[in-house]
């Protein structure tokens, strides 16, 4: 039992209480005494504040306080986020504030929190609070933003660069120089939003008499809000407890830490009262994070044969108007153009432009899918353009399996050089267009053809670091009971951590993965974590779990021979039972170790070990691991109408060893339906102004079961020598090649019409304009 | 000020008897006053469908009605469909065996819609399947595993064997 727990399509523990309706998220928390918060949050995205007059809301009924700036500790009024990931090529880090009651530089940037008895007695009062503005020029558009006489983000500043950087290797001006071939593209991705289907919920509980607070939030990463919370308001650690309970999706937004988070917990403590705010869907569009605006202008240099000779270009980022995350969506950006592909050369420049708009952190992929958008268009249009088949170009520019590990001079988000630990990039795609029958795509593109339909298939090849460090930590506990317990920090939005932690935890104490519990995201429970994003648990958490349970079946085997006077190495665990190797009769359980390294009153512990059958180990990952894969994708087009259809998403995926393939495969197809809905439903509009076009789920279409077709996985599984488990993060894989398949897919299905798509996301009306001056082109 | 009513709903097989606000919104109540959380709230529009409940029967968005509505009717929420605390309905097991929820946050409304769904389609095809739950998002599974889940439990309900 247990033994075979790696790699078993094990059902999800978390699944009972979630079907019957008694998993607990952050708004079924009932509090005795909760008041009810309400924001009051800018409606102009750059404007002066003249005033705030809250005395209206005050009197309403229910309204227990409205908190402006002026009702913080005067030491807290200005304080702005601590700022996580410095780096040197950021030159103007502005932080957001609690609370803005001078300057408020985006559309939904709190102002004041109303607090009442109800939740419509508080939205009720924040309509009423007064907020007198100056409207001052806004930036929207990133280029236009960084362009001479741009209206300014942050009034005062010189401009709205705010970071630039130039990365590459190589010698790309001399490989440009002497190429038999150039091509050039210009793209643009377009912002879209997480959209984890639970908005943000925060409930703070404070207990005066202790001086501890305890935060309940829908966060991914309980350890870095008790973090930035105890640093932002200069607390000791020890007042603050964070716990994320079922948290409804994360998709990345979640990650990063927001005001209301601090702001909350300090009410709370102020007037000792329990404060819960779940934000509105509205609330969502305007003030949880979001991603993906990006202009690149690239250039492929290549033989006559297709080989590539180098890759530079140039490329702007659209930041937002604050940098909570730094620069790590355009790093990683920038790192990721290269690929499975030998490009000798390579060189980019970029950009980071601040912006009136909520900030940008990433979203699943992080800034990947535009670059291998970037890197795939410039593929296609070499192939196009040599007349070389689109999967040959790219099999010919593969790394060479036997290449790995390999490295080509770039240096990672992680601060370590990027060296693709292992992989095989020529079979990966392999598999993918067998999966996809591409060598029978001619024929159903002719017989399709006969019938006037227009049908298409793109390809798409990415790698990704995954499982970034510094570090996650499992403590592996047996009670005195017998009951063993898992605990680590990074939250769970889904990704099924207990199952899959149990599995690991299984197999080396010899029991079944269904008699471990597994707590997570709770700062109470373990002393250090990090969180769940860049696809980085399974690799971190999974591997702590791994050697912690390791190294509790040591312990419970040493103290064993000292019970049942036998040497260590002829005893083995089975059923949580350790007994004599060929002497089944003579044992002990698990539970009885357990008991005895408790200890007795008065008596030595046996074998001289430390109390408890437990352990804690935190695995550090040396570098990130690699995962790739390829998506083969196939639509067909109507011209008449825009709409595109899915008929194939075919998609080879090396994410290592597999722990639960069960789970994984749900990882690969949820991450290609946001993939999907980016680049052919997602627009989250904003006019000129920088203000939000789209905040309803009426007006930003998220794509619905009839949009999303079955979507075919295949594991190739490229164990990674970086760690004891052998695996890669597995959560943002799909949506990294999606972009740029489906993309490929629609511009050869409208071939005819000989339209190049360089923007996303490409939807209807965009395509029959497209498709309408093709026609006029042609007569 | 405000307007109040006295209500009786009964939820469930609970009767449960409140004075509330005529503005309330029935998930509101549902889930504040009754404490029914397992009912989810995502969008309060009307789109995203994790507030789907039966109300006599048939499919409703409770964050699209007042709890004032519901007097007089009987609702059904995710609490009330297994058939006693250890066993799931033949629809959560298949939701379980087919991986069809991850976060579990549009569960609630997925079930609800099934339920209502597969009652009047007890044969439905995938895509019929696809259009039944076209208006209850979900951002996590790619809809396959669940609408895996709805062919099999319609096999289950059935009472194919080995469905």
């Amino acid at each position: 039992m247990g033994a075979k727990a790696m790699g078993a399509r094990v059902r999800r523990m978390e699944d009972p209480a979630l079907l019957t309706g008694r998993a607990v998220f952050t708004d079924d928390i009932h509090l005795p005494g909760t008041l009810e918060a309400a924001f009051v949050r800018s409606t102009h995205a750059h404007a002066r504040i003249r005033s705030v007059d809250a005395s209206t809301a005050e009197a309403m009924p229910g309204v227990f306080k409205v908190v402006t700036t002026a009702d913080l500790p005067p030491d807290l009024r200005k304080t702005r986020v601590p700022f996580q990931v410095p780096n040197p090529a950021i030159t103007q880090p502005f932080q957001q504030r609690l609370l803005e009651d001078e300057e408020v530089c985006f559309v939904g940037e709190p102002i004041a929190m109303v607090l009442a008895e109800t939740r419509y007695q508080a939205e009720d009062a924040a309509g009423a609070v007064a907020v007198d503005y100056e409207v001052l020029p806004a930036a929207s558009d990133c280029r236009d933003a960084l362009a001479e006489g741009a209206g300014l983000c942050h009034a005062g500043s010189d401009n709205n660069l705010c970071a630039e950087f130039k990365l590459g290797y190589g010698e790309a001006s001399a490989a440009f120089a002497g190429a038999e071939h150039i091509f050039e593209v210009s793209l643009w991705s377009h912002r879209g939003a997480g959209l984890a289907i639970e908005n943000r919920a925060v409930v703070a509980e404070p207990d005066t008499l202790r001086d501890v607070v305890t935060l309940w939030s829908a966060t991914q990463s309980p350890f870095l809000v008790k973090q930035n919370v105890v640093d932002m308001l200069d607390w000791p650690a020890d007042r603050l407890r964070v716990i994320a309970p079922e948290v409804g999706g994360g998709f990345g937004p979640k990650t990063v830490y927001y005001v209301e988070e601090a702001l909350i917990p300090l009410c709370a403590m102020m007037f000792d009262r329990p404060i819960k705010w779940v934000e509105d869907r509205r609330e969502n569009f305007v003030a949880t994070n979001q991603e993906r605006d990006q202009y690149w202008k690239m250039a492929l240099a290549c033989n006559g044969d297709g080989k590539i000779r180098a890759v530079r270009g140039t490329m702007i980022h659209d930041t937002g108007a604050y940098m909570p995350w730094g620069i790590i969506s355009p790093y990683i950006s920038a790192t990721t153009v290269p690929g499975p592909y030998v490009v000798p050369a390579y060189e980019l420049t970029t950009r980071v432009a601040l912006t009136n708009k909520v900030a940008v952190t990433p979203v699943r992929g992080a800034g990947r899918p535009q670059a291998v958008f970037a890197m795939e268009r410039l593929l296609d249009r070499a192939a196009d353009g040599l007349g070389i088949d689109r999967a040959e170009i790219r099999r010919r520019n593969f790394i060479p399996t036997e290449a790995m590990p390999y490295s080509f001079g770039l240096i990672f988000r992680d601060g370590k050089p990027m060296t693709y630990d292992s992989g095989d990039y020529p079979r990966c795609q392999a598999e993918a267009l067998a999966l996809a029958d591409y060598d029978g795509f001619a024929s159903r593109r002719e017989q399709a053809r006969q019938e006037g339909r227009h049908v298409g298939i793109g390809i798409a090849n990415f790698v990704e670091g995954t499982g970034l460090g510094p570090f996650e930590g499992a403590t592996v506990r047996v009670h005195a009971n017998g009951k063993i317990t898992v605990y680590t920090g990074g939250a769970d939005s889904g990704q099924g951590h207990w199952t899959t932690l149990a599995q690991l935890c299984a197999e080396p104490l010899g029991v079944d993965p269904s008699d471990i519990a597994v707590e997570v995201g709770d700062t109470g429970k373990i002393a250090n974590g990090i969180g769940t994003f860049a696809s980085r648990i399974a690799v971190n958490a999974g591997n702590s779990v791994h050697l912690a349970a390791t190294s509790v079946r040591e312990k419970a085997i040493k103290v064993a021979s000292h019970l049942l006077e036998a040497a260590e190495e002829d005893l083995d665990i089975e059923n949580g039972r350790i007994f004599v190797k060929g002497v089944p009769g003579v044992s002990t359980t698990l539970r009885d170790v357990a008991r005895a390294v408790r200890g007795m009153p008065g008596f030595s512990l046996p074998g001289g070990v430390e109390p408890g059958l437990e352990s804690t180990e935190y695995f550090s990952p040396p570098q990130a691991a690699y995962c790739n894969g390829t998506a083969v994708v196939e639509v067909e087009v109507d011209p008449e109408t825009g709409r595109v259809d899915i008929l194939n998403f075919a998609m080879a995926h090396d994410s290592g060893n597999l722990i639960n393939p069960f789970i994984v495969d749900g990882q690969v197809q949820g991450a290609c339906a946001h993939g999907i809905g980016n680049t052919l439903l997602e627009w989250m509009g904003y006019d000129d102004d920088a203000q939000p076009l789209t905040t309803t789920f009426a007006d930003y279409l998220l794509p619905g079961a009839p949009d999303v077709p079955r979507i075919d996985v295949v594991h190739v599984e490229s164990p990674t020598p970086n760690n004891p488990l052998g695996v890669k993060g597995a959560g943002e894989g799909g949506t990294i090649p999606a972009l740029a398949a489906i993309v490929a897919a629609v511009e050869d299905a409208l071939s005819p019409f000989g339209i190049a798509l360089d923007d996303v996301p490409i939807m209807p009306g965009r395509l029959t304009e497209l498709i309408g001056e093709a026609r006029a082109r042609m007569g | 000020m405000a307007d109040r009513r006295r209500i009786s709903v009964t939820i469930n097989g609970d009767t449960y008897e409140r004075e509330v606000e005529t503005r309330l919104l029935l998930s509101d109540f549902i889930r504040h006053e009754c404490e029914l959380t397992g009912t989810h709230v995502g969008c309060e529009h009307g789109v995203c469908g994790a507030c789907t409940i039966l109300l006599d029967g048939m499919t409703a968005r409770s964050c699209l009605m007042l709890a004032v509505q519901a007097d007089g009717h009987e609702l059904l929420t995710i609490e009330g469909i297994a058939p006693n605390e250890e066993e799931l309905h033949p629809l959560q097991q298949a939701f379980m065996d087919n991986h069809g929820l991850q976060c579990g946050y549009c569960t609630p409304g997925m079930l609800t819609t099934l339920l209502e769904f597969l009652r009047d389609n007890p044969n439905p095809t995938e895509k019929e399947v696809r259009i039944a739950i076209s208006g209850n998002l979900c951002r996590c599974t790619g809809y396959q595993g669940i609408v895996d889940a709805a062919l099999d439990a319609a096999g289950r309900l059935r009472g194919e064997a080995g469905a």
